[in-house]
């Protein structure tokens, strides 16, 4: 027996077809709408196609990151939209980009799972990037909600541990990556870490790219590595790390070479967070905090997400995502080196790094939301790429204690080699703190303080000598939103 | 051997000592005095002078318990550390004084 026709009137039998996003009736453009003390909030970049009003278009975000498909669907009915609907609360220009809106989105925290960031990405910068209406958009900041963010645990150890955990105290701390990158053998490469570790620095560092390639597999590199640093705090005295990098082809595999850096007694390991993705990065910050172990954090493939102006993830969101997962350190711009970085944001964002209370808009220019962090521990920035000793004053003056300064280029390339590299690094960086102490200028007589020290060091004369002149002064492609004038 | 803040400057005479101390009370730390006669990257707890000196917030009296430490303990290494009860850690530590029969550096 056949069935019968599901609908003999040809009628329709719900409010089917496309309507406007931002249609009354919808949720999605409520502008007024006051967010509950719950929500997750967004700041969207918004550049609609032509046509298109910005009220349509930032609508088009909150539903499609949240409730909404393109067409009403039947099954709609069966939910309670106001509940699950993201709101635009709130719309700003952008000063000098009249093609661009600032778009305010609220989000009921039932959208989201617990403790998933990976879940948080996919509705909030899922498919809703792709949107054809949008030419372009941009995710600008989060604030996440105290009972969002008490589901994640934040850095295995944060700053105060690990400062006790290395002994360092009252000073930034030194590193350096060991170059060349690629094709050292696993014995050289033991050599260039003991090197700059004996010569001063507290950390030496595997390049992102160092895994487990024919020319050094990673047991070798491990074991090879960690003589070096057994070596260089036997003679030394202090205590030594190098971030061995555990990103791999798989979890398993990650989990294999974290264990073996355990074994052989390595205070700290490093990944490359997101190129492994948030959920294995997650995985593997809960490792560390059982294991007692540091985790650096590499922030490798962060330009493909965050350079464009218009489009992508602000950094200031792939790095707070970075602290709430949980890394004790992470790359910051070094505002004076080689690498992109506005410096405004850059400082803005080292302060959300590291704040343990509310970290406020006023405290961390670039932000659009102050954050409480409920004291989950900071992270320590740090701070490479084409930096050296003349850099030291204005570091020191910008960044204060709290943060590592690395010098691979200013350690492996001082003329003497990495040993004394080191040691003119160590030089001036504690010649530039005692003056700080000391109530100097940092910035009015940076170059005095170190010349005077040079006078009692010659490691740190001939790196001064070998990078006088050297400077990367470009703009950055990427800067703050500057009110007209 | 090296023993991490300052060391790598050359020794601090009295008034760069004392200018240190300064910066730690303005900064409102709490300051504490050590020593220990064997020091390694794997000791974490030298032996305390005292307690940290919780009442002491002159710089001449803690240059005075520096001496007495130094007098007491003519064998040891004596480090001054701050606590900064605000962030619930400590601060600074740098050693103020070296034995007579120290290990020179390596460098």
């Amino acid at each position: 027996m056949s069935k019968e026709k599901s609908n003999p009137e040809e009628k329709a039998l719900f409010d089917a077809g496309v309507k406007e996003y931002s249609a009354a009736g919808r949720y999605y453009y409520d502008i007024g709408y006051k967010p509950t003390e719950t929500q997750v909030l967004a700041a969207f970049r918004v550049t609609p196609q032509e046509g298109v009003s910005f009220e349509e278009a930032a609508a088009a975000v909150a539903a499609e990151s949240s409730f909404s498909t393109w067409t009403t669907v039947w099954s709609d009915y069966l939910v309670d939209a106001s509940r699950y609907s993201a709101r635009t609360y709130e719309m700003k220009a952008v000063p000098g980009h009249p093609d661009q809106m600032m778009a305010y989105i609220a989000y009921p925290l039932d959208l989201f799972e617990e403790g998933s960031m990976g879940n948080l990405m996919s509705s909030l910068v899922g498919n809703v990037f792709g949107f054809k209406p949008l030419r372009a958009l941009r995710l600008e900041d989060l604030y996440f909600p105290p009972a969002l963010l008490s589901t994640f645990q934040g850095p295995p150890h944060g700053i105060q541990v690990e400062r006790d955990r290395m002994d360092k105290y009252g000073r930034p701390m030194l590193g350096a990556t060991m170059k060349p990158k690629l094709g050292l053998s696993a014995k050289n490469y033991g050599r260039v870490v003991y090197e700059a570790l004996r010569g001063g620095l507290d950390f030496t560092k595997d390049d992102e790219n160092i895994t487990s390639q024919p020319f050094m597999r990673w047991r070798d590199r491990f074991e090879f590595v960690m003589e070096a640093v057994n070596q260089a705090e036997r003679e030394t005295g202090e205590r030594k790390g190098h971030y061995l990098n555990v990103t791999s082809g798989d979890m398993e595999e990650m989990y294999r070479r974290a264990e073996f850096a355990k074994e052989l007694g390595s205070r700290i390991i490093m990944v490359d967070y997101l190129i492994v993705g948030f959920t294995a990065f997650t995985s593997l910050s809960k490792w560390c905090r059982q294991n007692g172990m540091l985790l650096h954090a590499h922030r490798a493939m962060h330009s493909v997400l965050d350079r464009q102006p218009n489009h992508g993830v602000h950094w200031r969101v792939l790095a707070k995502m970075c602290r709430i997962i949980g890394a004790d350190h992470l790359h910051n711009g070094t505002v004076v080196g080689k690498l992109e970085g506005d410096r405004t944001s850059t400082i803005g964002i080292n302060e959300m790094m590291r704040e343990t209370r509310v970290a406020t808009k006023e405290q961390c220019p670039g932000h659009h939301f102050d954050q409480p962090w409920l004291s989950m521990p900071g992270m320590m920035p740090v701070a490479s790429g084409g930096i050296h000793v003349w850099h030291m004053p204005e570091l020191v003056s910008i960044f204060g204690d709290d943060v590592i300064l690395q010098f691979g280029g200013g350690t492996v390339g001082h003329p003497w080699g990495s040993a004394a590299g080191a040691t003119a690094n160590r030089v001036a960086l504690e010649a530039v703190v005692q003056a700080r102490n000391e109530g100097r200028n940092l910035l009015a007589e940076g170059t005095d303080i170190l010349k005077s020290a040079a006078r009692q060091s010659g490691e740190l004369r001939a790196a001064m000598e070998t990078w006088k002149d050297i400077t990367f002064d470009y703009e950055s492609v990427d800067a703050l939103d500057k009110p007209s004038a | 051997m090296k023993t991490e803040t300052f060391s790598y400057l050359p020794t601090f005479s009295r008034e760069q000592i004392e200018k240190q101390i300064q910066y730690f009370l303005k900064m409102n730390w709490v300051v504490g005095i050590e020593y220990t006669s064997q020091p390694n990257p794997n000791l974490a707890f030298w032996d305390w002078w005292k307690l940290p000196l919780f009442n002491i917030r002159t710089v001449d009296e803690i240059m005075s318990e520096i001496e007495a430490c130094k007098a007491a303990n003519t064998d040891c290494y004596v480090r001054i550390t701050s606590y900064d009860n605000a962030r619930q850690t400590q601060v600074m530590s740098f050693v103020v004084h070296k034995p007579q029969n120290s290990v020179g550096d390596v460098l």
